[in-house]
């Protein structure tokens, strides 16, 4: 923080919230309990390395080679290790597969758990009161809030993730794909549809 | 425990603000906070239990009424203040001294 404590903009005043964490910062850089740098390192593989494209990885392998599909299920976290993806928030990650009859949604209604080796950190409506209170005791209802109507006939599993177990979904391969590869499949893979709040992108729209 | 984070099955605490997209963290200090919880608990100041009964050891109308990452600024301040890694007075003193600084820029 100190190369740029004269570059910042200064139209408008630091709020009493950014001057504490400022001031907290400091104090443990002085301190030596934490290093600047290594604060930096942290956000940047968060902002830019840590995300749903690394989900997207794992699902569209699932989606194209059965061998991998099987590990998946055996060991999840294993699996998804093989693709290089592992760490924290990432112990012990269990996927749980949409199918014709199925439809599964993540949660976590003591807090904010996540798979962050496979989705990055988690968005700021997954964290909050509404989503963490509703999906558990309406969770067709908070599914059409989202814009998924789901049918009566189809089952819906909702998962509340905890600190040792953290779920993400395997969504139902999109029809119209075949022969595509991996990084094809990937476009379609979105965030939400790995938390079971959205679907996959549609085919037709992403050619 | 129960407690006010135990928000399963609750009523009437709105609507869903989702985003289809948006910020990893949406001020910097959110980022700042973010990676100072996550060093201390690399180094084992902290670890990731006590830090989750920090946060649900908050008072319920604030836990409601503020943003994620001020749960994790609470919960950070207070186990460092609990285990003697700093002081109130340190901060508080560190406070004032970079208000002095903004003020004379």
């Amino acid at each position: 923080m100190t190369s740029h404590e004269h570059d910042h903009d200064h139209t408008k005043p630091p709020s009493e919230l950014e001057l504490r964490v400022k001031a907290l910062e400091s104090l443990l850089v002085e301190r030596k309990i934490v290093e600047a740098a290594a604060l930096d390192a942290i956000v940047d593989a968060y902002e830019n390395k840590i995300g749903p494209r690394n989900g997207a990885a794992v699902v569209a392998r699932a989606w194209v080679d059965p061998d991998y599909k099987v590990r998946l299920f055996a060991d999840s976290t294993a699996a998804i290790a093989e693709l290089g993806f592992s760490g924290l928030q990432g112990e012990d990650l269990a996927v749980v597969e949409n199918t014709p009859a199925v439809h599964n949604m993540i949660v976590c209604t003591l807090c904010s758990c996540y798979p962050w080796p496979t989705l990055g950190l988690p968005p700021s409506w997954y964290k909050a009161a509404p989503y963490r209170s509703r999906v558990v005791i309406d969770p067709r209802g908070v599914l059409k809030e989202l814009g998924l109507d789901v049918p009566a006939d189809k089952e819906v599993r909702v998962w509340d993730s905890t600190a040792e177990v953290r779920y993400m979904v395997l969504p139902e391969r999109p029809s119209g794909t075949d022969g595509w590869t991996e990084a094809q499949l990937m476009e379609l893979i979105t965030r939400d549809s790995m938390i079971g709040a959205g679907l996959t992108k549609s085919p037709v729209k992403a050619q | 425990m129960n407690g006010i984070h135990d928000l399963g099955g609750m009523h009437g605490l709105g609507k869903i603000l989702h985003t289809p997209d948006e910020p990893v963290f949406r001020s910097e200090w959110e980022g700042r906070v973010f990676a100072m919880l996550l060093s201390v608990n690399g180094v084992g100041h902290v670890n990731t239990d006590e830090f989750r009964h920090s946060m649900e050891r908050m008072e319920p109308a604030q836990y409601l009424s503020v943003s994620y990452y001020e749960h994790w600024l609470h919960g950070l301040e207070t186990l460092l203040y609990e285990k003697g890694i700093i002081a109130v007075a340190d901060l508080d003193a560190k406070l004032a001294q970079i208000k002095g600084n903004d003020a004379c820029q």
